[in-house]
């Protein structure tokens, strides 16, 4: 009987951690063999009758109950159903969910972005004081603007300058728009017209005025013609399309993809390449950077974009944000290099029969892989 | 050969011969075809938007009870973007500007530290067990490798000079490598594309397989 007693079908509930509320988690203990389903009932504390909440999964033995309301307190009730027999367990005490403040499966993101967040403050310190004395390197692509602007004022030709697929959110369409800064001013001292065309009216916002700002720093605010940024269409095929007929229509001799493409990153570099165009590329989508490389003179890779916008500007907060994300990077590859060797040693000497620091590798990388989860 | 009476496919077929006559060269007919798209696309994302955000998200909820009047800052700030046709009150764009780009980087800076950056260093400590067998040691070793030549690759901070260039060549051999897979595979995908666009023209419209 005792033996029964201990090795019975039973279930607890408790409140689902780091989570906003709105959870109860229901585990199951001593499945019974030959369970062919276990179903879960609830009652709400005041109510009589138990209601439907769905199936425990028999291969975790656990439930999510992500329709109990928050606050409110709940009693459980399963039934796991073999071939002839019913097992019935029940929660004893009331369960309610609530949200949690603190995350604690993302104390490593916390970690990372404290780290990384000071390594950029001081950056950013140090580059407001002298922002010269912080060296970044030179990007062909950045040094190509002057050339592809000068390229086409000799052929009579405009600039088309297109800002990506994506919204201003996007860290690829913000870098963009500091690169536009600086190929705004350069078209505006030689007197050649840009033409930008949009896919998300709120980058055309910001278009027209980094452009006009662009126009007024040149010495010719009057130069600037604001229906030369438009918007196109937010369909991305729709918005290949237009842009494919302008590139066509128009015959610009330089042309910037600069910003999030998808699929038509190809159509675009494809036609612009057609028609002879100077091309510089730069996109913080991997996916499409292998046809940017093969159709454009020049591309700016991933980051490259980035650091092109600190580059172009000097901005102390670009800079700060390189030089911080440089050291970050220095300090992963140290990282990487250790987690290797230490894994490497432990494992060998889990082997030999030691497997303490096995175990403290796995607590390591059970802390990394609770943050990315 | 059973050429379709359905006007929708045979709208479809023309409309995609016009976009096809692109590869001849611009034309009227693909300038047609070109405005055609952009107009419906447009059309349709006002429709889209009129009813499942401004009926659902703002007029509902603000004007039938029970009224959710928290909703009038969202608006308030949404409104102000509109600054921009007054000379005036140009500047009152800066606010929303800077809710919605800061709001979104609040969110996505985590997410993409959980996805990119420590999902990454975990997958990247190798062990032992990874060298079990020969191919899984050569993937290993390439794999560390052209790990850590390609975030050389991305510094920023230093001149590719002695090591430290050689280590950034290694590391752009790795990128092209991985870039001539994924364009072969995008190749093949877009021919399937082509394919199916085929399919549709000589089976749907002319009928003839």
């Amino acid at each position: 009987m005792f033996f029964l007693l201990i090795f019975s079908f039973s279930i607890s509930a408790k409140d689902t951690p780091n989570d906003a509320g709105g959870s109860i988690t229901v585990s199951t203990y001593n499945i019974p063999h030959y369970t062919e389903r276990i179903e879960l009932y609830r009652k709400v504390k005041g109510d009589t009758l138990y209601k439907e909440a769905g199936l425990i999964s028999l291969y975790k033995g656990e439930f999510d109950d992500t329709l109990a309301v928050a606050g409110e307190s709940y009693l459980y009730r399963a039934r796991a159903i073999t071939k002839d027999t019913v097992y019935i367990a029940m929660t004893e005490e009331f369960v309610s969910s609530s949200p949690q403040w603190f995350n604690k499966s993302r104390t490593a993101v916390l970690l990372f972005i404290v780290i990384f967040g000071s390594f950029v403050f001081v950056f950013i310190q140090l580059a407001k004081k002298n922002p010269e004395g912080l060296f970044i390197r030179r990007l062909p692509a950045i040094d190509a603007i002057d050339e592809a602007v000068g390229r086409s004022t000799e052929m009579g030709k405009p600039v088309l300058f297109i800002p990506g697929i994506e919204y201003i959110t996007d860290a690829g369409t913000l870098a963009s728009i500091t690169i536009l800064q600086r190929v705004g001013k350069k078209v505006a001292e030689y007197g050649t017209r840009i033409i930008h065309a949009n896919f998300d009216p709120v980058v055309m916002t910001a278009a027209q005025e980094t452009l006009k700002t662009a126009y007024a720093e040149a010495g010719r605010p009057d130069a600037f013609n604001k229906d030369d940024v438009f918007y196109l269409t937010s369909e991305q095929f729709g918005f290949a399309a237009g842009v494919d007929g302008i590139m066509e229509r128009e015959r610009p001799g330089a042309i910037f993809l600069q910003g999030y493409f998808y699929a038509e990153s190809l159509i675009l570099a494809e036609t612009g390449y057609s028609i002879g165009a100077i091309q510089i590329a730069g996109t913080n989508a991997t996916t499409q950077l292998p046809f940017f490389v093969a159709a454009c003179d020049y591309v700016l890779m991933g980051e490259e974009m980035f650091a092109a916008s600190a580059y172009i500007s000097r901005e102390p907060r670009l800079l700060g944000s390189i030089k911080g994300s440089d050291l970050t990077k220095s300090i992963l590859l140290g990282l990487i290099g250790i987690g290797v060797t230490f894994g490497t040693v432990a494992s060998l000497l889990k082997q030999a029969g030691n497997p303490a620091y096995m175990e403290i590798f796995n607590k390591v990388l059970d802390f990394l892989a609770m943050g990315a989860r | 050969m059973n050429i379709s009476t359905s006007p929708w496919v045979w709208i479809a077929a023309l409309l995609t011969l016009m976009i096809y006559s692109f590869l001849y060269k611009e034309n009227p007919f693909y300038r047609l075809a070109e405005h055609i798209f952009m107009g419906l696309s447009i059309g349709y994302a006002v429709v889209i938007i009129w009813y499942n955000y401004v009926l659902v998200r703002v007029y509902k909820p603000l004007f039938f009870p029970p009224h959710q009047w928290s909703l009038i800052f969202p608006i308030l700030l949404g409104t102000m973007i509109f600054g921009i046709f007054s000379k005036k009150y140009t500047w009152l764009i800066k606010y929303p500007f800077a809710f919605y780009i800061a709001g979104y980087a609040g969110i996505s800076i985590p997410v993409t530290l959980q996805a990119f950056v420590l999902k990454q260093v975990e997958a990247s400590f190798l062990t032992p067990e990874k060298f079990s067998s020969i191919p899984g040691s050569i993937n290993s070793i390439l794999i560390f490798v052209g790990l850590i030549t390609t975030l050389i690759f991305f510094y920023f901070s230093t001149k590719r000079e002695h090591g430290f260039g050689t280590a950034a060549k290694v590391g752009i051999v790795f990128i092209m490598v991985a870039f001539g897979a994924s364009f072969g595979y995008t190749v093949m995908a877009r021919i399937s594309l082509l394919i199916g666009r085929m399919q549709f023209l000589i089976q749907d419209w002319l009928g003839i397989m």
